[in-house]
């Protein structure tokens, strides 16, 4: 069965158009990434997915695991296994990453009819996951992003995602403000968390360094709104080199 | 006790948001007196979660190097006023924490005056209010300081969150300062939910109102943070919180 199939997908930002005509299948067992130039409606792509307020759908449609995802709020897309990650997590003050991230997963499981985790559980889990990131579960103790640096943050993205276990996961500029170490350690938590039959990913990025750590079965090329080319993981190479004016 | 018998009206300014209608039904109101005796260390709350009218005024002083913790949590009442007068000697530490939630025509108002009447006395005011509906929230605050009264350090935080466009908060800090050596530091806001903030919750499958009630939670926290009932309070809140959050969706 197809994961997500975007059709003809147009969405604009107050009035104005920056989606205008993506097509995309994804499934499952695929890693994708999706390249292009600033402005090409990569982040909007990642928001509309996501259901962020403020993006109008205008036209085409999306279906994830057999539903019409446009017709969910953000909270039931999450619950039928999408993922986002954030280009900028968000920081909340006074909320604690373990509180926020055990309502959310269980908010998720009971959306599904599953029992909720215990505390202890939840913990075991958050911890195996963490340890997978190489973060320190005290961070997790701490305020949502808080006082994180840019790597941190992406790495806790990670993290949150191996905990909510999505069946697709779409990362916005994971690799953004990152450096070698952590683009290397986020490479491989993404490996390790989201390779599997089952599962898929869509990379929304600029660079081919994090294609190095997270090989892509599929690489695209948006420009304008649309996706103006497809191809292999060869296609990011041949970006990398040539530039985005010259391939597409 | 004290009593004062002629009812305010609206001219007098600490008086200027009240409900005089609802005060009327409740008038006169009794002073509650409180003497945290030199050297003492001693803490209370109040908190009004009935409906009503609800009209309170603590008169509190605190003798020399006396310590007094005082949290307020309103979440109820159609018509809640607590008004604090406290009067610090030298050396005193006053500490007010106090959260009012409302909603539907609510109307809640905190009114303190904090007077620092010795040298070296400390006091801090932490308020968080949280509107829904077409409730309103006050918070009226004055601190003075004597003359002689140096090495005061006098504190006031507050902040107000709207969750619809049609409450309203009204806020009014004051200083009036006749001493040279003082540190008096206040801060007064009023927003309403960080719709990003909202949206991350969410794409991690939090439903809107809990992600709501997550982020009201956590602006509230500071009002009861180190109670000796810090359990208890927030308990109480969050409960509020649920129907504040459901009845603005």
């Amino acid at each position: 069965m197809t994961l997500l199939k975007i059709d003809n997908l147009q969405a604009s930002v107050g009035e104005k158009p920056i989606l205008k005509g993506l097509s995309l299948t994804i499934n499952p067992g695929e890693i994708h990434a999706i390249m292009g130039p600033n402005g090409a409606g990569k982040s909007t792509t990642g928001y509309v997915l996501g259901g962020r307020p403020g993006y109008t759908v205008t036209g085409g449609s999306v279906e994830f695991m057999g539903q019409d995802l446009m017709e969910l709020e953000p909270h039931e897309r999450a619950a039928l296994g999408l993922f986002l990650g954030f280009q900028y997590p968000v920081e909340i003050p006074g909320v604690s990453f373990v509180q926020f991230l055990r309502e959310a997963a269980n908010a998720q499981r009971k959306g599904r009819g599953e029992e909720p985790y215990s505390g202890g559980e939840f913990l075991k889990l958050a911890k195996e996951k963490a340890g997978l990131l190489k973060m320190d579960m005290d961070m997790l103790k701490r305020p949502v992003n808080v006082g994180f640096s840019g790597g941190e943050k992406k790495r806790a993205e990670m993290v949150q995602m191996g905990i909510l276990d999505p069946k697709l996961a779409i990362l916005d500029e994971t690799d953004s403000g990152l450096d070698i170490d952590a683009l290397r350690i986020c490479g491989e938590g993404i490996n390790s968390i989201m390779r599997a039959p089952d599962k898929a990913v869509l990379l929304i990025t600029h660079y081919q360094r994090l294609l190095d750590y997270v090989k892509p079965d599929f690489v695209h090329v948006l420009a304008g709104g649309r996706i103006v080319k497809s191809g292999g993981p060869e296609l990011a190479l041949e970006l990398e080199e040539q530039g985005y004016e010259a391939v597409a | 006790m004290n009593v004062e018998l002629t009812l305010p009206t609206r001219k007098d300014e600490d008086f200027r948001y009240a409900d005089i209608e609802a005060l009327g039904t409740v008038w006169p109101v009794l002073r509650e007196e409180i003497v945290i005796a030199a050297g003492r260390e001693e803490s209370s709350q109040v908190i009004e979660l009935g409906e009503g009218a609800v009209v309170r005024h603590l008169d509190i002083r605190l003798e020399k190097g006396a310590k007094f913790d005082l949290r307020v949590l309103t979440a109820g009442p159609g018509y809640g006023r607590i008004a604090v007068d406290v009067t610090l000697a030298e050396g005193a530490d006053f500490t007010l924490g106090a959260a009012q939630l409302a909603t539907g025509k609510e109307m809640l108002e905190l009114v303190t005056k904090v007077r620092h009447a010795g040298e070296n006395a400390t006091s801090s005011q932490i308020v968080r209010t949280v509107l829904a509906g077409y409730s309103t929230g006050t918070y009226l605050g004055c601190i003075a300081v004597d003359r002689g009264a140096d090495g005061t350090d006098a504190e006031q935080s507050v902040r107000a969150m709207l969750l619809d466009r049609t409450a309203t908060a009204n806020a009014r800090p004051e200083l009036e300062i006749y001493a040279d050596d003082v540190k008096a530091a206040h801060g007064c806001a009023v927003g309403e939910l960080d719709d990003e903030g909202l949206f991350y919750l969410m794409s991690r499958g939090l439903p809107p109102a809990q992600a709501k009630k997550l982020m009201l939670q956590a602006f509230i926290a500071e009002a009861f943070a180190g109670a000796p009932e810090e359990e208890a309070l927030d308990t109480a809140a969050l409960e509020r919180l649920a129907k504040l959050v459901e009845a603005g969706l």
